[in-house]
C-alpha cells in the first residue's frame, strides 16, 4: 500500500469527527450504535501519477479497522477490484481482493471480517466514486423481555440491541463490573449472525395511508419504494366512485434489495373524510389496526405457537395534510388523537408543492403548536427516546415535522440528469431535491434509519399496551370468540 | 365637446346609408345618442355589485378577491385555529369597499363563508348561505312592493364564486350538493383554486372531470351568453375559448415579484415563479376579464330577470295558495303581508287619509261651483 493513509471515520452524517474521537476513546460504551449514513470515498479520475495507489481506512466506531486498497482502475475497464484488510490491535482478522462491477447502481454487499459491514451502493465512473454503508445488521425478529408500557428512560443498554444474553452477562464487556477483555473473543459477531439469519428469513413491514382522496397517497408510496406498490388511480376517465363507508384495504409486496428481502403490506383508506358527514369516520381505521393487535394476542397465547409469528400490525401510519396553508382541520385533529395513542402517526403535508418557502414554515410552526396544544404525540414520541444520542436525533426531526412531501413517478432531464419530478409551465419540481421538498427526508427517516425501531415501537410499546388492557379486563387469559373480539376492540 | 360627440356617433351608426345621401340629414332624429346618455346618467350613478364566495377554508379566495380588484379586503382577518374551529359554525360576513376606475364608481360588496366545509359534520352546511340569498330577495321584494321605490338597496348577490379543491379526482359530494342547493338562486361561477400545484395535463383532465360531472349531476352553472352573430370574429373566438376552459384554474396573489426582468403578481418557488397574470400559467386574466370586463353587467341582468324573477313568482305563488287556503277573496293583486306598522305610521296614515277626503270634499265642491257658473 503506497501513498498515505487517509482516516475516515464512519457514521458521519450525524457525528462530527471530534465527538467521534471521544467515543473511541470511551470504554466500549456504545457498541449497540447503530452506525448510520454512507460514507463515500472519491478518488478522482484525473489524479497524479504518483500516486499508483490509493488506501483508504475505515474505522469502525469500535472493532476492526479495514484498509481499502483501489487500484489504479482504467474506466474502460468494467470491473473494479479492491483489497480489503481487516484487521485489530495488529492481527489481520480478513483480508482478500473483492472484484465488483464498475458504474453498477446494484448494491453489492460484502462482509468483511467481523463487526464491519461494507455494502457498496454505487460506483459511477468518471470520478471513481466508492459509496459504502457501513449499517449494522438489522437485527432480527427476536422477541424480548415484555416492558411494562412505558420504556424506563435510563436502563443501561444491554450488550446486544435486544438480545436477551443472561449468560454473558457476567463476563461481558460492559456491564456493572466492567471487566476488561484479555483478548478477542469473537461477541460481537453475534451481529454478523443475526444478519445472516436475517437475510434468510426476511422481514415484514406494514404501513397505513390515511388521508382525502386526492392527496397523492398512492403516488407517495410508490415513489417510496420505487415500484408500483400502491393500488393507483391512473386512468381518470375511468368511473371513480368515493365509497360510502371508510374502506380498508391491504396489499402486499416482496420486494428484495442487496439479498434482504421485506415482506412490504401497504394499508389503503379510501373513503377518508371524503362525505359530507364524517362523524367516526376514524373508527373503522382503529378497529382495523386493534384487530391487528389481537390478531398477533391470539397467536402469542397459543399452546402451540408458530415459530415465528406473521406480524400485521400497523408499523407506521402516515396521516396526509391537505396544505391549506392556514392550520389543521378539525377532522385531522380528531382523527391523530384517536390514533396517536394506538400507532405510530407521522404526519406529512401532502402536495406540497402549492406552499412557498415562506408559507410552508408558517404552516408546518402552526401545525405543531397545534399538535402540542391537543396534546397529540407524533412519532418519534419524546418519551421513548432512550437515551441523550437518541434524543438529539430525534429531535432533530421534529423540528423538520411534518415533512412537506411531493410524490411522483414520472423522471424528468434536468441538468443532463434523470430525476423524478413534476413538471409545470413554471419549472419542474424534483422531488428528491431537498430545496423543493422534504421527501428524501422523509424516505430516510422511514427506511433508512428508522424502519427498525418503527417496528419495535410497535412491538414493545402499542402492542404491550394493548396487551396489558386486554389482559386486565379478561382477568387473565383465555381463549376468544370472534364475537367478544369486535367488542373488545375499541380502546 | 357632447355636441361633437353626439354628432360623430349619429354618423356612425347611420353610416352605411348616411354617406351616400346627404338629403337623409334632414330625417336625422337622433335618438342615436341614446347609449351615450345612458351612459353619462349611470356614470354619475355609480354601479353596485354582490360577489359571494365560497369554498372550505384554505383554498385562496381571499387572495384571490383581493387580486381581482387589487384592494386588500382582508387585512386584519384572524385566522381560527382548528380547536377554534371545531365549534365554529358557516357564517356570512360582509366586506364593502368602493373604488372608482377612470370616473366610474363601483360599490363592491363581497359576501364570505366563513366555516364552510370545515367541520367534521358538514350536513347542510349550505343552509346558512341559502338562507341569506332569500334573505336579500324577500328584502328587495318588499323594497319593490313598497310605497317608497326610489332609493331601493339591492343587496341581491349577483355571482357566487365557488371554489373547488384541486387535490381532489373532480367533485367531491358536497359540492354537488351545495352547487345543486344554490344553482337556482344564483349564478354559480365554479374555480378550481390553487391551480399552481398542478401540471397542465392535470389541469385539463380535472376541468374535463369536473365539466362532465356538472352535467352528469344537472347542475345549471352560469353560462355564457351566446355572441349576436354581428360580432366580429376576434371577439367570437374569444368567447369560445373562454368557454371551452370553464371552469377557471386561478391562481392568486398580490405579492410583487421580480420574473424575466418584469415585475408581475406572482408567487415565488424554489424551482420558478408562478405569474398571475401569465395565460399559459393560469386562468386568472380569462376570469377577470370575463367577470369584471365583459360579462358583469350580464351577471346583474340574469340575477335580476332569472333568478329575482323566479324567487317571486314562487314567492307569489305560495302567497296565493295561502289566501286560497284561507278562504279569502282572490285578489288580482297579491296582498303583500305587510308587517303590522307601528303606531306613529298609523297615525300618520290617518292623518293623510283625513288629509285626503278633506281635499276631495274641496274639489267637490269646486266643480259644483264651476258647474253653477256655467249654468
Amino acid at each position: 500500500m503506497g501513498g498515505s493513509v487517509a482516516v475516515l471515520s464512519t457514521g458521519s452524517q450525524h457525528r462530527p469527527q471530534q465527538q467521534h474521537q471521544q467515543r473511541k476513546h470511551q470504554n466500549q460504551q456504545n457498541r449497540d450504535q447503530h452506525l448510520r449514513g454512507p460514507v463515500l470515498l472519491t478518488r478522482p479520475g484525473n489524479r497524479s501519477p504518483q500516486s499508483a495507489r490509493q488506501s483508504f481506512r475505515l474505522v469502525g466506531s469500535d472493532g476492526p479497522d479495514t484498509d481499502v486498497t483501489m487500484p489504479d482502475p482504467p474506466l474502460s475497464e468494467p470491473s473494479v477490484s479492491l483489497e480489503m484488510r481487516t484487521w485489530q490491535e495488529g492481527k489481520v482478522l480478513d483480508s482478500g481482493v473483492w472484484v465488483t462491477m464498475a458504474n453498477s447502481g446494484i448494491p453489492k454487499s460484502s462482509s468483511v471480517g467481523a463487526g464491519c459491514n461494507l455494502r457498496v451502493f454505487k460506483i459511477e465512473a468518471g470520478d471513481l466514486t466508492i459509496r459504502f454503508d457501513m449499517t449494522d445488521a438489522v437485527p432480527p425478529e427476536v422477541r424480548p423481555k415484555p416492558a411494562v408500557p412505558a420504556k424506563p428512560p435510563h436502563v443501561a443498554p444491554p450488550p446486544i440491541p435486544s438480545h436477551p444474553a443472561p449468560t454473558l452477562s457476567g463476563a461481558s464487556v460492559r456491564g456493572s463490573g466492567g471487566s476488561t477483555l484479555l483478548g478477542y473473543i469473537g461477541i460481537d459477531t453475534i451481529i454478523e449472525q443475526m444478519r445472516k439469519k436475517t437475510m434468510k428469513t426476511g422481514f415484514d413491514f406494514n404501513i397505513m395511508v390515511v388521508g382525502q382522496s386526492g392527496l397523492g397517497k398512492s403516488t407517495l408510496v410508490n415513489t417510496l419504494f420505487k415500484s408500483q406498490v400502491s393500488r393507483k388511480n391512473s386512468d381518470w376517465g375511468r368511473e371513480e366512485k368515493i365509497p360510502k363507508t371508510v374502506e380498508i384495504k391491504s396489499v402486499s409486496h416482496v420486494i428484495e434489495e442487496g439479498g434482504v428481502k421485506m415482506k412490504l403490506t401497504i394499508t389503503d383508506t379510501p373513503g377518508f373524510g371524503d362525505q359530507i358527514n364524517n362523524d367516526n369516520c376514524w373508527e373503522p381505521i382503529s378497529k382495523f389496526v386493534n384487530e391487528q393487535y389481537e390478531k398477533y394476542l391470539k397467536e402469542e397465547v397459543n399452546i402451540a405457537r408458530k415459530k415465528r409469528i406473521p406480524d400485521t400490525r400497523v408499523h407506521c401510519c402516515l396521516y396526509f395534510i391537505a396544505p391549506t396553508g392556514h392550520s389543521l382541520r378539525p377532522l385531522d385533529i380528531e382523527f391523530m388523537k384517536h390514533l396517536s395513542r394506538s400507532v405510530n402517526l407521522i404526519p406529512v403535508i401532502a402536495k406540497s408543492d402549492t406552499l412557498t418557502p415562506e408559507e410552508k414554515s408558517e404552516f408546518k410552526q402552526r401545525v405543531r403548536k397545534e399538535l402540542e396544544v391537543c396534546g397529540i404525540e407524533v412519532y418519534p414520541q419524546k418519551e421513548f427516546d432512550d437515551d441523550i444520542e437518541d434524543k438529539s436525533d430525534n429531535d432533530k426531526i421534529r423540528e423538520v415535522m411534518p415533512f412537506a412531501v411531493v410524490g411522483s413517478d414520472k423522471e424528468y432531464q434536468v441538468n443532463s440528469k434523470r430525476v423524478l419530478g413534476r413538471k409545470t409551465a413554471w419549472g419542474i419540481v424534483e422531488v428528491e431535491n431537498l430545496n423543493h421538498c422534504e421527501f428524501s427526508l422523509l424516505r430516510d427517516f422511514i427506511i433508512r434509519s428508522h424502519l427498525q425501531d418503527l417496528k419495535e415501537v410497535t412491538h414493545n410499546i402499542h402492542y404491550e399496551t394493548y396487551r396489558a388492557k386486554r389482559l386486565n379486563d379478561n382477568g387473565g387469559l383465555h381463549p376468544i370468540s370472534t364475537a367478544a373480539d369486535t367488542q373488545e376492540s375499541n380502546l | 365637446m357632447d355636441a361633437i360627440l353626439q354628432e360623430k356617433l349619429a354618423e356612425k351608426l347611420l353610416c352605411p346609408r348616411a354617406r351616400s345621401s346627404r338629403q337623409k340629414d334632414r330625417q336625422y332624429v337622433g335618438f342615436a345618442t341614446l347609449p351615450n346618455q345612458v351612459h353619462r346618467k349611470s356614470v354619475k350613478k355609480g354601479f353596485d355589485f354582490t360577489l359571494m364566495v365560497a369554498g372550505e377554508s384554505g383554498l385562496g379566495k381571499s387572495t384571490l378577491v383581493n387580486s381581482l380588484f387589487l384592494t386588500d379586503l382582508y387585512k386584519d382577518r384572524k385566522l381560527l385555529n382548528a380547536e377554534e374551529r371545531i365549534s365554529q359554525t358557516v357564517e356570512i360576513t360582509k366586506h364593502t369597499v368602493d373604488i372608482e376606475e377612470k370616473g366610474v364608481k363601483l360599490k363592491l360588496t363581497i359576501v364570505d363563508t366563513p366555516g364552510f366545509g370545515d367541520a367534521v359534520n358538514n350536513n347542510e352546511c349550505w343552509k346558512p348561505i341559502t338562507d341569506y340569498i332569500d334573505q336579500q330577495f324577500e328584502q328587495y321584494f318588499r323594497d319593490e312592493s313598497g310605497l317608497n321605490r326610489k332609493n331601493i338597496l339591492d343587496n341581491r348577490v349577483h355571482c357566487c364564486l365557488y371554489f373547488i379543491p384541486p387535490f381532489g379526482h373532480g367533485l367531491r359530494p358536497i359540492d354537488v350538493e351545495f352547487m345543486k342547493a344554490l344553482h337556482e338562486k344564483v349564478n354559480i361561477i365554479p374555480l378550481i383554486a390553487k391551480a399552481d400545484c398542478l401540471t397542465p395535463n392535470e389541469i385539463k383532465k380535472l376541468k374535463d372531470r369536473v365539466r362532465d360531472e356538472i352535467e352528469k349531476f344537472g347542475i345549471k352553472v352560469y353560462q355564457f351568453p351566446e355572441c349576436d352573430s354581428d360580432e366580429d370574429e376576434e371577439f367570437k373566438q374569444l368567447d369560445k375559448e373562454l368557454k371551452e376552459c370553464t371552469p377557471f384554474a386561478v391562481i392568486g396573489s398580490n405579492t410583487v415579484v421580480e420574473a424575466r426582468g418584469q415585475r408581475v403578481r406572482g408567487r415565488v418557488y424554489p424551482w420558478g415563479i408562478v405569474e398571475v397574470e401569465n395565460q399559459s400559467h393560469c386562468d386568472f386574466v380569462k376570469l377577470r376579464s370575463m367577470l369584471i370586463r365583459s360579462h358583469m353587467h350580464d351577471l346583474k341582468d340574469v340575477t335580476c330577470d332569472v333568478h329575482y324573477e323566479n324567487y317571486r313568482a314562487q314567492c307569489i305563488q305560495d302567497m296565493t295558495s295561502k289566501l286560497t287556503q284561507d278562504n279569502r277573496v282572490d285578489s288580482p293583486i297579491p296582498i303583500l303581508p305587510v308587517p303590522t306598522p307601528d303606531a306613529e305610521t298609523e297615525r300618520l296614515i290617518k292623518m293623510k287619509d283625513e288629509e285626503l277626503k278633506r281635499m276631495q270634499e274641496m274639489l267637490e265642491k269646486m266643480q259644483q261651483q264651476i258647474h253653477e257658473k256655467d249654468q
